[in-house]
């Protein structure tokens, strides 16, 4: 086989313009290719990031007030809710909240150590609850304990009281304190006051899934306190309750009061949140695997189309070497190497390419970079391909006849 | 002659017809893909105020400090409540406004009726002069309802269709969040594509807006931004009031400056302003000021969405690939009848001719391909509600000028990749042809 490289490279001088385009076209979809399977994979791996609660039985509901409520009012009116939704059949536990995670953005606030230290250490999300918060969302307690009923306050609007206490996520404590010795610490939030973490919890997912938010993924922190006025609602069903507590509970509430305002859109359970908040990063990689398969096609075809053509273009020379006694084997396999020299032309380019393309998507779109991992497994597609294409115009050019020599054209 | 390189073509086309499918598939399919992308590219990369847009600005005032700052010291995205005050009542600019969302309750005549929410902004009677609002009814309530801090709303058609049956209800009164408010106007369906106004505030692509009051109206009833907020350093406050006075930024500012002497004095002023805070001892930095047009703000604030930009790429490189492809298959298939070429040039036909002939027959081929495009792109629209967020996916559509770009695009760029092909075709030595026949 290699004796024949330099009759190839010899041979391929005469119609130049098929190769490069080959050549080119293999580059381009080898860049475009890479970089579409790595999206994909980030796109799946962040569509499988556990959120941390138990997202079967949970429902969340929008509730707001038809009219402005003072605030005594508005904390008896959501204790007379909450009571009254944690006493419906197959309602496991309800609390009001200001957010949910995975919710798509909300409340974070700055951390620090010290009252004085101006730049932050963290940004974790802030949610409110009580002490069946972590009961509610099934968050697991992995160290310290729970809050008592005596430290849950009713906040309301733009009042901004530091609780004493709070209970972080693991994520965040270790960001805080990398010796794991969190607990009982106290911290700061953006306040001459401090509050000591009490308690830590696994995992409880942040309310945002962008960026700026990713990057602190997974610091969350819950204060004691009870958002009243307008506020979400989050019920977990009893197993297999969840459809029949939708039906029922926003009956209750409606029974309960009948001047508060719950969308249609604004009950939710945790498929539809999910979907939510996925759905870009679900669409973007079946996008991507669409263009892809569809590429690979094309490129493919395209290699099929012009081998066939230098086929028929060379049948006489075939025959000739046919008739000097080149077996049929010894044809596939110059087509094959031909088809191989400049795919792996094709392929430097297209890893240059490819790695170039992934460093402006970094600079531009605040992507990963792109593991050396997947520019190799295209580089084996795209050979693999080239040679799958180049096989069927390969093996007609293998079974051209010596006879073929004696013809004209 | 030109229905004959047609025919030609045609019967060319119907030679070879594997290849030629291969061909009119790449070119749909790489058409089709750009102008999918496209589609949603335009719709949200586009100048939503293109007559004003150069003559709309936001003011941007360092008050947070260079210790709290945005990356590269740049100042917070809104103002604080003090500094919009102030700029309120300096009224500086001949037209300006200051606004950030709501969201409130409205209820229905009728005892049976439960409320709704209706969302929309506050805003300064410059605010519908300023943004071109369209009016059914009625228009923006008068200047000095600002300062009396009148409670008055203009309501959006559909609001007005819900409320009214959409009679023209100018005068009568409706209840918001418990509060009686007399509706001055009706605007038409409005919403621009981005909500450039509110891109920070609220959010670039949202619903439209049902419902506008005065801003010094909703400071009186302590109405609560339903957008933004955002603080730094020590939060001390505890109450409203507190809130108020605190460095959280939320009201976004916009003035209309008609003349690069406006801008230059109305940057002097944001200047001289900050000065005079830190002078006073507010800000205990140098002036940091911004004034940005409407197209600078959205590409500020990265406005277009990533998924949009991303595939617009993958989609053009996939177009570039097609191309590739079709360049590759036209020499294969013009090459193959080089003896016919041959036989022409021998029979006197120009090289010019030649030419004609198989940029006509690539034509048709890009016609064919673009056609297939057209079924794909309208077919793929249907789809994009897989990649966006349905309020942006329902912009993206097909219309005329789509369509026409769909079927220019396919055939004009097929026949930039048969110039190569062409151009060896017609260098087709005809002597050498017959010769070797």
């Amino acid at each position: 086989m290699m004796l024949q490289i330099k009759p190839i490279l010899s041979a391929l001088r005469r119609h130049k313009a098929g190769a490069v385009l080959i050549a080119l076209q293999t580059a381009l979809t080898l860049a475009i290719v890479c970089n579409a399977l790595f999206i994909i994979q980030q796109r799946v791996a962040h569509l499988s990031a556990p959120s941390g609660i138990d997202e079967a039985n949970l429902l969340v509901i929008e509730n707001n007030w038809a009219s402005k409520l003072s605030k005594d009012d508005a904390d008896a009116q959501q204790r007379a809710d909450l009571i009254a939704l944690r006493q419906l059949p197959g309602v496991h536990n309800a609390i009001a909240s200001n957010s949910y995670p995975m919710r798509g953005g909300g409340w974070d606030q700055f951390i620090t150590l010290t009252p004085d230290q101006t730049t932050a250490i963290g940004d974790p999300a802030v949610y409110l609850g009580d002490e069946h918060f972590l009961d509610t969302l099934g968050v697991k307690l992995i160290a310290g304990r729970n809050f008592r009923p005596d430290e849950i306050h009713p906040i309301a609007n733009r009042e901004n009281v530091m609780p004493p206490v709070t209970i972080v996520t693991k994520a965040l404590a270790d960001k805080l304190f990398p010796d794991g010795s969190a607990l009982g610490k106290s911290i700061y939030a953006m306040s001459s006051t401090p509050t000591v973490i009490v308690g830590i919890v696994d995992v409880l997912q942040t309310q945002s899934l962008e960026n700026w938010q990713m990057r602190n993924a997974y610091q969350s922190l819950i204060w004691p306190m009870r958002q009243v006025g307008d506020a979400y609602y989050i019920l977990r069903a009893e197993p297999g309750q969840l459809a029949a507590v939708r039906q029922a509970a926003v009956k209750a509430l409606y029974a309960q009061n009948r001047m508060r305002i719950i969308n249609d859109d604004g009950v939710l359970d945790y498929a539809q949140i999910r979907q939510q908040a996925y759905d870009s990063d679900h669409g973007m990689a079946v996008l991507m695997g669409i263009i892809c398969v569809v590429l690979l096609a094309i490129t493919a075809a395209g290699i099929v189309g012009l081998t066939s053509f230098w086929v028929g273009q060379r049948r006489k020379q075939i025959g000739v070497r046919r008739a000097l006694g080149a077996t049929k084997r010894d044809i596939l396999s110059y087509f094959l190497t031909e088809n191989l020299l400049i795919g792996i032309a094709g392929v430097m380019i297209g890893a240059c390419l490819a790695i170039g393309m992934n460093l402006w998507m970094v600079s531009h779109f605040e992507m990963a970079r792109l593991s050396l991992m997947y520019v190799l497994a295209g580089i084996v597609l795209l050979l693999l391909l080239g040679q799958g294409a180049v096989l069927a115009p390969a093996v007609r050019a293998s079974r051209v006849s010596p006879v073929e020599a004696t013809r004209s054209v | 002659m030109f229905s004959y390189y047609v025919q030609l073509g045609v019967r060319s086309l119907k030679r070879n017809p594997w290849l030629t499918a291969l061909m009119v598939m790449a070119i749909g399919f790489g058409v089709a893909a750009s102008m999918i992308t496209y589609s949603v590219f335009r719709a949200v990369s586009g100048n939503p105020i293109p007559e004003k847009s150069e003559r709309l600005f936001i003011p941007q005032i360092d008050s947070w400090g260079p210790k709290y700052n945005l990356l590269g010291n740049e100042p917070p995205y809104a103002l604080n409540y003090v500094d919009a005050m102030a700029m309120m009542r300096t009224h500086k600019a001949k037209h300006q406004t200051m606004l950030y969302p709501i969201g409130l309750s409205a209820l229905p005549r009728g005892g049976q009726s439960i409320p709704f929410t209706v969302e929309g902004f506050t805003v300064q009677s410059d605010f519908f002069a300023m943004f071109d609002v369209p009016f059914q009814y009625g228009g923006a309530w008068p200047t000095s309802d600002d300062d009396q801090r009148a409670a008055v709303v203009v309501i959006s058609r559909k609001l007005n269709d819900k409320l009214f049956g959409g009679e023209n209800s100018l005068g009568r009164e409706i209840t918001l969040s418990g509060h009686n408010y007399r509706v001055v106007g009706i605007t038409e369906n409005w919403n621009p594509k981005p909500r450039f106004f509110a891109v920070w505030g609220g959010s670039s692509f949202g619903n439209p807006s049902d419902i506008y009051i005065p801003i010094s109206r909703a400071m009186d009833l302590r109405i609560d931004t339903a957008g933004n907020n955002s603080c730094r350093g020590r939060i001390d406050y505890s109450d409203w009031d507190g809130w108020l006075q605190s460095n959280c930024v939320w009201v976004t500012p916009w003035v209309q400056l008609d003349s690069a002497a406006e801008v230059a004095q109305y940057r002097q002023f944001l200047e001289g302003y900050a000065a005079d805070q830190q002078r006073a001892g507010r800000y205990g930095w140098a002036p940091n000021v911004r004034l940005r047009n409407v197209m600078e703000w959205l590409d500020y604030m990265q406005v277009v969405p990533k998924e949009s930009s991303i595939s617009l790429l993958v989609a053009l490189g996939f177009f570039a690939i097609c191309l590739i492809n079709t360049i590759g298959l036209l020499l294969a298939k013009f090459l193959r009848r080089a003896g016919e070429i041959g036989v022409r040039r021998a029979l006197g036909a120009s090289r010019r001719e030649i030419y004609v002939q198989y940029l006509i027959e690539a034509g048709a081929v890009g016609l064919a391909g673009g056609v297939l495009g057209l079924l794909l792109t309208a077919l793929g629209i249907s789809g994009v509600g897989l990649l966006f967020q349905p309020q942006i996916a329902r912009l993206a559509h097909l219309d005329f000028t789509l369509v026409g770009l769909t079927l220019l695009v396919s055939i004009f760029a097929t026949m930039v990749a048969a110039l190569y092909p062409t151009w060896r075709a017609a260098q087709v030595q005809p002597a050498w042809q017959l010769k070797s026949n």
